[in-house]
């Protein structure tokens, strides 16, 4: 390792560890500030995406219509997202000239649950088709009806899909949303882009480790989510064999789906 | 208040006009676009090939590499770039930090289609194969590895997109890409908007994630020509 190196790493701990960066101030916003901002952002686009994206995605797997707009939604994907999230800036900014931030989230939110979209509404999508007929049938032939089947039996055995849609959309949407941080918009990437230009790159490494803690912190907590809400006996966790990866756990049951 | 050559070249449909008026830096951003999107992927699938097959070998590999490659993947772009360098000891900004990240994301995703896809092929096919004399070697390279081609085409195909959007972020850092075009988009619309260089921006990453990902398609039908001859 070069000695550089270990020098640029003491400079990023003294940073971190400095009190002053962690309050905010008149003129500066802290670390924990910027961190608010940062799962504020988040939050509001990720409900907005699973309001839109998950009744729509069971509705399709449960009905087999509209198939094409998992199509187009993930044709979405192929978009650059910080070309998307500069032009609408740049279009809608100007509209909000003012003391607030909207003209700068807005846009960012629109790019937010573009993103969100697509993960979470074919993996709903893919989570009910995987639902063998078999079970889907039992469950008719138990005199269910359709909702029922849908609520009861289809969403439950959905749930490990859902939820890898849901994981995968939470990590995109942190991850841009540091991106808005170049469009002037507050939240953990402030750092990176203010170090970049300020040239203080223990400021700027802070913020990029800042960030990756956040998206592992998330997807942590969304691990244990699922880990306590998708049934056993569907994960293949009944009583002894406790503690299997949620990844392998999610990758069974498309097989178990597959071959059943 | 007819402003006609204002307005014109500032329309976002003038994106061609401006693509023109400064072709040789946008050919060159575009360039860089392109091999920093290609080159990973290949590096990805070099290192994923013998990864991908040691997972598939030793099964106890298979959920630790599951683990790390899944959290590799976890960490988001930029914080990757800015966190490589003080991580190998290199300058703050070297422009080596993203393709080295982007190799990480593609190995990190190859990994575990090239297992899956290993993992697709039939024991009766290893069994016919080892019956028919192949040594485990040549086994690997001339039965296991061309069945799972298809597998491995749609994960190639995911890193190739992933990584053309992803190489545009680099452009908010400075470094030179199509994210350029981007950074100028946004410099140029301070007083007014001035969308020809971001529509420009957008167009051409797009343009190239379709091609390239139509080169994986046909590379990969060339590799597999008794798919069209028997249809699955």
């Amino acid at each position: 390792m070069a000695p550089g190196g270990a020098l640029v790493i003491g400079d990023v701990v003294g940073w971190l560890t400095d009190p002053a960066h962690w309050q905010s101030t008149p003129f500066d916003t802290g670390i924990l500030g910027q961190l608010g901002a940062h799962v504020w952002f988040c939050l509001i686009a990720l409900v907005i995406a699973l309001v839109i994206s998950l009744p729509l995605g069971l509705w399709i797997g449960h009905t087999g219509k509209a198939t094409w707009l998992v199509t187009v939604a993930n044709a979405v994907r192929a978009l650059p997202t910080v070309g998307v999230l500069v032009l609408l800036v740049v279009i809608i900014a100007p509209n909000f000239y003012g003391r607030t931030n909207a003209g700068y989230l807005i846009p960012t939110e629109i790019v937010l649950v573009l993103l969100a979209v697509p993960p979470i509404l074919s993996n709903a999508y893919a989570g009910v088709q995987n639902v063998s007929p078999a079970v889907r049938d039992a469950a008719f032939g138990m005199g269910m009806t359709g909702p029922q089947v849908l609520l009861r039996v289809e969403l439950p055995n959905a749930l490990p899909l859902i939820f890898s849609g849901f994981r995968s959309a939470t990590l995109q949407v942190i991850a841009t949303a540091t991106i808005a941080s170049y469009v002037t918009l507050g939240g953990l990437g402030r750092f990176i882009y203010d170090g970049l230009a300020q040239q203080d790159y223990p400021q700027m490494i802070s913020g990029g480790l800042l960030v990756a803690a956040l998206a592992l912190a998330a997807d942590l907590l969304l691990a244990l989510a699922q880990r306590y809400t998708v049934s056993r006996g569907i994960t293949g966790r009944a009583g002894r064999q406790a503690g299997s990866d949620s990844r392998v756990a999610v990758l069974n049951e498309e097989l178990a789906s597959e071959t059943a | 208040m007819i402003r006609p050559l204002d307005s014109a070249s500032s329309s976002p449909l003038h994106f061609f006009g401006y693509f023109l008026d400064h072709r040789s830096e946008d050919l060159g951003w575009l360039w860089d676009h392109t091999w920093l999107s290609v080159v990973p992927v290949v590096v990805g699938l070099a290192l994923a090939l013998p990864l991908g097959w040691l997972a598939r070998r030793y099964q106890w590999i298979y959920p630790p590499m599951m683990s790390i490659t899944g959290l590799l993947y976890t960490i988001p772009s930029i914080a990757l770039f800015v966190l490589i360098p003080p991580v190998l000891g290199m300058d703050p900004l070297n422009p080596l930090q993203v393709p080295i990240a982007l190799s990480l994301y593609s190995t990190a995703l190859l990994v575990r289609v090239v297992a899956d896809g290993l993992g697709a092929v039939s024991e009766e096919t290893v069994q016919a194969a080892t019956a028919l004399g192949y040594r485990p070697v040549g086994r690997f390279f001339r039965v296991e590895l061309p069945i799972a081609v298809p597998v491995i085409t749609a994960g190639l195909r995911v890193a190739i997109v992933a990584n053309v959007s992803i190489v545009a972020v680099a452009g908010t850092i400075g470094m030179d890409n199509l994210g350029r075009l981007f950074d100028q988009g946004f410099t140029l619309s301070v007083s007014q908007p001035y969308y020809p260089p971001i529509v420009l921006g957008i167009v051409l990453c797009v343009l190239l994630a379709l091609v390239l990902d139509l080169l994986v398609v046909l590379v990969s039908r060339m590799l597999t020509p008794w798919r069209r001859a028997v249809p699955s």
